[in-house]
């Protein structure tokens, strides 16, 4: 072995010696993602392993491509005219960009909540719920219990069990952001992608939110971009910092356990954006 | 302290701005002349039918025949009036889906060099005069749509509506109605496709991320959210179907005997086409009477219909569940 090679592998040891995720299970896998915008380049080579019934937090400044990098992950980014993307991202074992995979069965398995609530509102809060078997055409029996179980996982049960025929309008802000989780959960996805959740809501109904996420990585894993570095260290078990400079692709920085990313970050940069000293 | 606070007014206030009175009060002007005008329009109009409604009461209303020649004069616009409800029907049968496509197609998955392409038809599609579309109508569809109808009457004919006893397959309101589907669908696309258009960004993206496809986001997304805005365009189509006269002219045989379903059939009625195939000729008083007091019952069906359509609308406005 050379020295180039054996450095190399050290170099990998550390890297897996280092990461508690190693490991775990994994459910989600982004492999050297990049991403064009037309012929405008916005992320370059992101990797991120997402273990199986984890919270993974997506930070850094603005514009520098946790949007768009969260939106490739259950396929609504090539949506988008002129999108263009290289990499892979492994789920159940296979790329799920691969030409045999049916991207509404990927759009069903990975949720996504926006960063405005966006309810139905030509629906009640109960069609709301269950619109996505409806759009999707998936069958599911016995949808009085799907709407009781999703409403509680979300935390909003309480609050509008006895208006479940109401417009979906008539709610908060904050209960439409929980009721637009509840319709993500009615689907029984098992990665649940959030954008800016709470971005728009009071403290009061963000740390309800963060409650809710909190019980939901029980059961299946979570991904969440935030402004908010309180937020990232409550709700989450690992962090990757984004950063782009100045008309340049997005990166990741840094990535690992989130009390590591805010307790004992390795880059200069991820300790000065944590402490709030750019972005 | 109870019963003592004073109730500001904050209406007033909020008009205080001089500009704005004066604005204000010019716009309240405004709409009050244009409800003027239509309520003198809607006098006058009624004021003719007072005299017809003493000469041949009610049956004027509810029997089919135009006779002046005999006393007393036999006069009545039931068929004509049914007739422009059917015309609207078989319209709207084809307007409606052919416009909605044309408008989902233009939002959603024309290229948007085409879709601006077809707009910008379309608006001159809905400016083409119908003594235009009515001469078109006469000399290049007639033959076309005989051909239709022949072949519906061949392979259809057991259904009541297509059947043809007369052998003649021009002058029917089938093709009246096709005519008038020709002037909605410009109206009702191009409201279609701007409310169609107004569909909120972060509803598509939620009924994407919900394995939602075009069709169903559409039926459960994109319509019901744009369904008053869609009728609205309907409406106004209607509008223009229900009063449409010279195009109709053209190519509907008008008869005296109401034709309830035989689509295929030659003859059939309307109101608006009534008055101008018979307004030429009118000369004395009773028979200008007569066709006024037909305008002023257009106006009230124009009206009844309306009405219907919007109890439609509340109806059908219920949230899905
Ligand atoms: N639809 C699009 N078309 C072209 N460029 C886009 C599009 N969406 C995003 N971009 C560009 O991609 C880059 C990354 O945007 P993105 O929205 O992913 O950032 P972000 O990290 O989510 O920012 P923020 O924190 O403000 O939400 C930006 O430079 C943006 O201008
Ligand atoms: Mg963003």
């Amino acid at each position: 072995m050379s020295t180039a090679e054996f450095e190399k592998s050290i170099e990998g040891l550390e890297v897996e010696l280092s990461d508690s995720r190693a490991g775990l299970p994994i459910e989600m896998d982004a492999r050297d993602i990049s991403v064009w915008f037309g012929k405008r380049k916005v992320l370059e080579g992101v990797s991120i392993p997402f273990p199986k019934k984890t919270v993974t937090a997506l930070i850094g400044p603005s514009g520098c491509g946790k949007s768009t990098f969260i939106r490739t992950l259950n396929r609504l980014h090539e949506l988008i005219p002129g999108a263009a993307l290289a990499g892979e991202v492994l789920y159940e074992g296979k790329d799920i960009y691969s030409p045999d995979v049916d991207p509404t069965h990927i759009r069903l398995k990975i949720g996504m909540v926006f960063q405005k609530p966006n309810p139905f509102p030509s629906m009640t809060i109960r069609g709301n719920v269950l619109s996505g078997l409806k759009l999707s055409g998936m069958k599911r029996p016995n949808h009085d219990d799907i709407v009781e179980e999703t409403l509680r996982a979300a935390g909003l049960w309480n609050e509008v069990k006895d208006r479940l025929n109401a417009a979906a309008g008539e709610l908060s802000g904050g209960q439409q952001q929980r009721l637009v989780i509840a319709r993500a959960l009615a689907v029984q996805p098992h990665v649940l992608l959030m954008d800016e959740p709470c971005s728009a809501l009071d403290p009061a109904s963000t740390l309800k939110i963060e409650e809710t996420i909190r019980e939901l990585s029980k059961e299946i894993t979570i991904i969440i971009v935030t402004h908010n570095m309180q937020q990232a260290v409550r709700v989450s078990d690992y962090t990757a910092f984004f950063l782009a400079a100045e008309n340049e692709p997005g990166y990741v920085v840094e990535q690992g356990p989130t009390t590591d990313i805010f307790g004992n970050p390795r880059d200069q940069r991820t300790l000065d954006y944590v402490n709030g000293r750019f972005g | 302290m109870a019963g003592t606070e004073v109730m500001r007014d904050l209406q007033s206030a909020a008009t205080s701005h001089r500009g704005d009175r004066i604005f204000n009060r010019t716009i309240t002007a405004l709409a009050f002349t244009a409800l003027a005008v239509l309520a003198g329009i809607t006098v006058f109009l009624g004021a003719q039918a007072v005299p017809v409604f003493q000469t041949l009461g009610i049956s004027y209303l509810t029997t089919t025949a135009w006779d002046l020649t005999t006393t007393p004069p036999q006069a009545g616009i039931f068929g004509m009036l049914y007739g422009s409800v059917l015309l609207s029907v078989i319209g709207l049968v084809i307007a409606i889906p052919a416009a909605l496509l044309l408008a989902i197609f233009m939002v959603f998955l024309a290229p948007p060099a085409l879709a601006k392409v077809l707009t910008n038809v379309v608006d001159l599609m809905a400016a083409i005069p119908s003594v235009i579309i009515g001469l078109w109508a006469f000399y290049i569809l007639n033959p076309v749509a005989e051909e239709w109808e022949i072949l519906l009457n061949q392979y259809l004919g057991f259904i009541p509506i297509f059947q043809n006893n007369s052998g003649n397959f021009l002058g029917t309101p089938f093709i009246a109605g096709f005519v008038l589907a020709i002037m909605m669908i410009p109206i009702i696309t191009a409201v279609s496709r701007e409310v169609l258009a107004r569909t909120p960004p972060e509803l598509i993206n939620a009924s994407e991320s919900l394995g939602g496809s075009l069709w169903t986001m559409l039926r459960y997304v994109a319509l019901p959210y744009g369904r008053g805005g869609i009728v609205g365009g309907i409406m106004l189509g209607l509008g223009r179907a229900l009063g449409e006269t010279i195009a109709i002219f053209f190519v509907l045989k008008i008869v005296f005997d109401t034709n309830w379903y035989q689509i295929i059939e030659s003859g059939g009625g309307s109101v608006a086409s009534l008055i101008v195939s018979k307004f030429g000729e009118a000369s004395a008083g009773l028979e200008i009477q007569l066709l006024l007091a037909a305008g002023f019952f257009l106006f009230v069906l124009t009206l009844i219909v309306n009405v219907i359509a919007n109890l439609i609308v509340s109806r059908t406005g219920r949230l899905q569940r």
